[in-house]
Formats: structure tokens, sequence, C-alpha cells
């Protein structure tokens, strides 16, 4: 087990490392810098200007050892001007030379500047995170129950009324990207046009206080798209376990129905959605940056448009990486959890 | 003029439809009659849920077929603004009208005067003619680098398999913005990535054609010859294109140019979808890997391609259908996210994913701009995912 997760973890370190590096790469090729320059300076300036604010800005070295500075193991660049003055990667407004480090990457906890916001990386994407953070937080509650009981009400008897109408449920709304659901909900429950106003189009205020009326459609809309697909899952592995012998033995021996469902059943059926509903996070990053644009909420997502739009290196890459890595940690606890939830699987 | 009530937009809906609902019948009633003979596609039609999903889909492949190539259907041109029209509620009756002009907007008008309905017939063309080639190449790559991964085994599945779950870890928005930008269009990128992915459609034919008529080598050239002719010269067509880096072939030879726009939605919709081909194949194959057959291939002395390509992926076909079905429809989704984001197509462009994109903005106020698409887009996504699960449904009952 201990090995498994060495092992797991170096392949992480590995592909965040590919990762980040392929965002680096896109970010900083030749007419992306010059974006670049043009937002930091005018967007008029000449093909010279614009390469001399890259060499001021360290930007005319090679891709690889820039890459090297951002991560931090290659010591930052300095750029001494005509008339003395030393500006450089490490060296922040006010700050003297000789006392600024040698290397100042992710590495060192420096995650650069956003350009756009003109903040420090690490503090947006805290805050961003933070938000984005509440708004999976209720998605996954309103999402993981309502699809298990859909789930195992489909499963308990294959073929049935209920599977056939929860079935086809659980199919429309896998088959309702969120951006068509967001669309509907808010046209539908808050436009002046139908009439229901019974809730909030946007979710700006839910930001600072989260109520249902202002919250409710985000998390719906997200948590619709996902359900599904995890309703299904439950579905077929509940269907699968009421076939078993010991099922069939607990029927003989008389054990009521729900009996049967809750106490003997359900166990066996909930490890393979555990899985699933771990995998499904990736897709879930995915819903948040729709659902935060289309609601206008300020989170990871919304930043992660604002910074690629403007093509905000640093921001782009701080984001990514954190992405990268919430999506990497949730594939290895489903694989542990697995294990855990299953004895009859053994790694190693 | 009055407008419409509700109750005769419908009707006009239903009017404009009557080709497609000729050419459904149609369908339906051959296919119903012939079904003991069409094998997996004739059983469809005993299953309720297939037949819905067959039914949504083919809605919307004649009515884009209809509209993009007879010119049927649509009532206004989808580009074209009309005086007084904006934001209109459905069955405006189009100011102005002269004698040949439809006389309303049957579903509204948007923000900027332009026929909803219109609009939306003209992004199921759009649509119809992406999603489902792009996911066939998705296909042709995700087979033929799935395959030896899992037959194989070994370093090669590692690296391959490392490689896949690299992609499939980054999200998919990201990329999006980071591929699909005209500064990325112009350093040549996608260009380069179009001239990797579209090869493997040509590997994988040539490799296919190479293990079957290895035995017949008079045979085997004639046939070979032939294919790298045809696909070598749409190939390099496809590739070569004026306005971008890779631009080779004199005016003379090039027989097509893609707009750069949509070659690059092409292409990242291919990329992204190509790495979760390959683990439903590699999957697919370790498993088939183990069984007598592919034993008694080996023992008889077929090469490994003959027996991936000949025996082992006919036999993954059951799943691949109901997966090709199903990643149609996600195809179509990332379409609309494209759209969404205002990535990729031109602004003006009718296909749903823009069309919701341009219409959430008043979204509270004139709902139907955005609504109309929405609906459409669901609907075919809808089609494809109930028809993937008759499919399922049907091919597993032998």
């Amino acid at each position: 087990m201990l090995l498994f997760l060495l092992k797991r973890t170096g392949t992480m370190i590995l592909t965040t490392l590919c990762l980040s590096f392929i965002v680096f790469f896109l970010t900083n090729l030749p007419p992306n810098l010059e974006k670049v320059a043009k937002f930091a300076g005018n967007s008029r300036m000449s093909d010279e200007e614009v390469d001399r604010w890259l060499e001021n800005n360290g930007f005319e070295q090679p891709m690889i050892v820039r890459y090297g500075e951002w991560l931090g193991v290659v010591p930052g660049w300095t750029h001494e001007t005509a008339d003395g003055k030393v500006s450089g990667r490490c060296i922040e407004s006010g700050m003297v030379a000789q006392e600024a480090p040698d290397f100042c990457g992710i590495l060192q906890g420096e995650w650069g500047e956003s350009r756009v916001f003109r903040e420090d990386v690490s503090t947006i994407v805290a805050i961003r995170l933070a938000q984005t953070g509440k708004l999976m937080f209720w998605v996954m509650v309103l999402m993981i129950p309502t699809a298990l009981v859909i789930g195992v009400l489909a499963g308990m008897k294959d073929g049935s009324f209920t599977d056939r109408t929860l079935s086809t449920f659980s199919i429309a709304t896998t088959a309702t990207p969120e951006y068509v659901s967001g669309v509907i909900l808010i046209a539908v429950f808050a436009s002046s046009a139908v009439g229901l106003k019974w809730f909030k189009g946007t979710a700006t205020s839910a930001m600072d206080g989260a109520t249902f009326e202002n919250f409710f459609l985000p998390v719906l809309t997200i948590a619709l798209f996902g359900m599904g697909y995890v309703a299904r899952m439950t579905r077929a592995s509940m269907a699968e376990v009421m076939t078993t012998q010991y099922i069939r033995t607990a029927r003989l021996k008389g054990v009521a129905f729900h009996n049967i469902v809750l106490k003997h059943a359900l166990r066996n059926a909930l490890i393979a959605p555990f899985t699933v509903i771990m995998l499904q996070f990736p897709w879930l990053l995915n819903g948040v940056v729709v659902v935060e644009t289309l609601f206008n909420y300020k989170g990871l997502g919304w930043a992660l448009v604002q910074a690629a739009g403007n093509n905000d290196i640093d921001l782009l890459l701080g984001i990514s990486v954190v992405s990268v890595i919430v999506v990497l940690v949730t594939q290895l606890i489903s694989d542990v959890g697995y294990v855990y939830l299953n004895p009859r699987i053994r790694i190693s | 003029m009055e407008p419409l009530s509700w109750g005769q937009i419908m009707i006009a809906l239903l009017g404009r439809f009557l080709p497609v609902w000729i050419a459904l019948g149609i369908t339906f009633a051959l296919s119903i009659t012939y079904k003991r003979r069409l094998g997996l596609y004739g059983k469809l039609f005993d299953n309720w849920i297939g037949m819905v999903g067959f039914g949504l889909v083919m809605f919307w492949v004649y009515t884009a077929l209809f509209a993009g190539i007879f010119d049927m259907i649509i009532t206004h041109d989808p580009l074209s603004t009309a005086i007084g029209m904006k934001n209109k509620p459905p069955g405006t009756p189009l100011r102005g009208a002269e004698d040949g002009d439809y006389p309303h907007y049957i579903l509204g008008g948007d923000t900027l005067a332009r026929d909803v309905f219109s609009r939306m017939v003209a992004g199921s063309w759009v649509v119809i003619r992406i999603a489902p080639l792009a996911t066939l190449f998705a296909f042709m790559v995700g087979i033929t680098i799935g395959l030896p991964a899992g037959y194989i085994g070994g370093k090669l599945d590692t690296v391959l398999s490392f490689l896949a779950n690299l992609i499939l870890a980054f999200p998919v928005i990201l990329l999006f913005y980071l591929l699909v930008t005209p500064e990325m269009v112009q350093t040549g990128i996608p260009s380069y990535m179009a001239m990797v992915l579209f090869i493997f459609p040509l590997i994988f034919l040539t490799i296919l054609i190479n293990a079957r008529y290895y035995t017949q080598p008079a045979r085997r050239n004639v046939i070979l010859t032939g294919l790298i002719v045809v696909l070598g010269w749409s190939y390099l067509s496809l590739i070569s294109d004026p306005e971008t880096r890779v631009a080779f072939l004199p005016d003379a030879l090039d027989l097509f140019n893609i707009p750069g726009g949509i070659l690059v939605v092409f292409v990242s919709v291919v990329f992204v979808n190509a790495p979760t081909v390959f683990r439903i194949v590699r999957g697919l194959t370790l498993d088939i890997k183990t069984r007598d057959y592919v034993a008694a291939a080996q023992t008889r002395g077929e090469g490994p391609w003959y027996i991936m390509l000949w025996e082992i992926l006919p036999n993954t076909r059951g799943p691949l259908i109901v997966d090709f079905c199903l990643r149609i429809g996600y195809t179509t989704i990332l379409l609309g996210t494209l759209g969404f984001f205002g990535l990729g197509l031109p602004p003006e462009s009718p296909d749903w994913g823009s069309t919701i994109n341009q219409g959430r903005k008043l979204l509270s106020i004139y709902p139907h701009p955005a609504i109309v698409p929405a609906v459409a887009l669901l609907s075919l996504v809808l089609g494809l995912n109930l028809l993937a699960d008759g499919l399922r449904e049907e091919s597993l009952k032998d």
C-alpha cells in the first residue's frame, strides 16, 4: 500500500510538472508575449518597443530557463539598464537589489503577480478557491443524496415502472449541459417574462451571504448534470447486487423488502458509486467554469476565464496547477477508498 | 397583420418542418417493415427508448441536410437583420414584408433583430457537419494507439497511458482557451496538431488493408496504392492552407481549404476526445486478448496487427458503437461550450453555443433567443443518449 501511494505521488508530481510546462509553453509563445507587452505598455507599441519591453522584463531568455525560474530551480533574472537601475524577477518594488533572494518560484511560495488584477496570484487563488469550494460543497450536498436515492429506487426492481421513469430522468439530466439547464432554469424561475420570480438570476450577492434565493439555481445547475451519471452508476450496481445469491437467501427466509434493501443490499451497492462520485470532480470543474460565468459568481472558474481571456500568465499557471492537483488528488482518494471499501481488492 | 397565437406558432413550426416529417416517416416505415433483415439497426425498432432516440437524432440530421443543402425550412437569412424586429416575441409579423418573404418571425427576433427560428435551424447544419466527423477522427486516433497499448503492453502501454491521463487531467475549458485563440492560430500550432491527428485515419486504413491482404501481394499493392493516393491527397490538401503556416501545396493541387476557425475547433475537439476513446479501446483489448480465438490466431502465426485489427477490433464493436453515439453527444456539448465562451467560431455564426451566449445577456427580460437553441441542443444530445441506451440494451440481449 505504501509503495502504491509513493508511486502514485510520483506520477502525480510528474503529471503536474508536464501540464504546467504545457501551459507555460502555450502562454509564452511569441504572439501571446506580444499581447502581454501591449497590455502592460500600450496597444500601439511598435515592434522594437515590444522587443525592448520583453528584454527589460526577462522574457528574452530561453523558454526552459524561464520555466525553471517560475518553478524556483533557476535563479531569477536581473536586468541592469543604462542608468544603473537594476530590476529583476525577485526584486520587488522598494527592495534593494542586493537583498533580494536568488530564487523565487513556486517552490519558494512565490506564485507571481496577476497582471490583470494587480494582486499576488496566491491571494487571488486562495480567495477564489474558497468561493468555488463553497459552491462545490453545496453541489455535493444536493447531488450525492439525490443521485443515490434515485439510483437505489431505480435499481431495486429492475425493469419496473419506477425504474423506467427514473432512468429516463437520469439520461435527460446527463444530456443537459450546464449552459443549457442554466439558461432554462433562469428563464423559468428568474425571468420577468415567465413571471415565476422565485430565485435570482445572478449569484454575485451569494459570494458574501449565500441565501436559498440567490444560491439555489447555480448549485442546482451543476448538480443536475452530474446527478444523472452517478444515479445511473448506482442503479447498475444496485441492480447487480439485487440478483446475487445472498439477497435471494434473505428473501427466502422472509426478511421484509425494505430491510433487504437497506441492510443487505445498500452496503455493497454503494462501493461503485463512491468511485464515480470522486471521478466526477474534473467534470464538475468544467461545470463550475460555465456556471460561474453564467451566474456571474466570482470563483476560480470565473478567474480562469478572466486570466485566459487576457493571457495573464502567472494567474493562469496558478489556477491550472491548483485545478490539476484537485483532479489528481480526487483520483487518488477514489482509488484508495475503493480498496478500503472493498476488501476483495488488494493492491501490490 | 396580427401576431400569431401560440397555437398558430405550433402549426407554423410543424408546417416548416414538413420535409423532415416526410423523410422521417419514410425512414421509419422502411425500417420497421424490414427490421428483421437489418441486424442490430433493425433490432433498435423493437425498443421504445431506442426508437425515440433515433427519431430525435434523425430529425436533426434531416433538418440539417434539408436546410444546409437544399435551403429548405429556413424562413429568413440567418445573418441578416430586419428593421423593428429587435427582441420581438415569437409570432411577430415581419414589418414591411414584401411578396415572397415569410410573413412572420415564428420564434421571434434576437438582440440584433435576426430570426431566431432560422438561426436555430442553420445552427443544426454547423453541428451535424462537425460533431460526427470529429468523433470519427477521435475514434480513429483512439483505436490506432489503443489497440497496441492494450495488446503489446509493457513500456509502450505505460507511456501512452501516461500521455492520455495527462490530457485527461487538464481542465477542458483551459485547454480550449489556450488552443482556440487567434494568437494560437498565428503560431501555427493547431495546424501542426492537425498534421499529426489527421494522419491517423490514413495510418489506420493502410495497416488495416495491409494486414488483411498481406498474403496476396499483387492485390494488396493495387488497393494500397489507390488508397494512399486518394487519402494522401485529401490529407495534404486538408492540412495545407494558404492562410496558415502550413502552406506547401500549390493552389492547383489544393482540393479544399477549411477556414482557420473551423479547423482549430475541429482539432481541439478531436484532441480532447481521443484519450477517452484510447482508454476504452485499451481496456477492451486487455479483456479480449485472453480469449481462445486470439490464442488460436497467434498459434496460426498471424502477425500482431492482423490479430489486433481483424480479430480483436471486430469483437469490440458493441461497446464502441454505443460509445460512439454517446460521444457524438458529448462532442456536441463541447462545441456548444466553445460557442458559449465565444471561442473559435466567428461571433455571427448561427451555431447553438454562440447563440445561447448572445441570448444569455438579456435572459431575464427576453428569454426566447437563448431558450430556442438551448432546447434544440438538449433534444439532439438527449436523442443520442437515448439511442445509445437503446443500442446497449438490444446488443446485450443476444
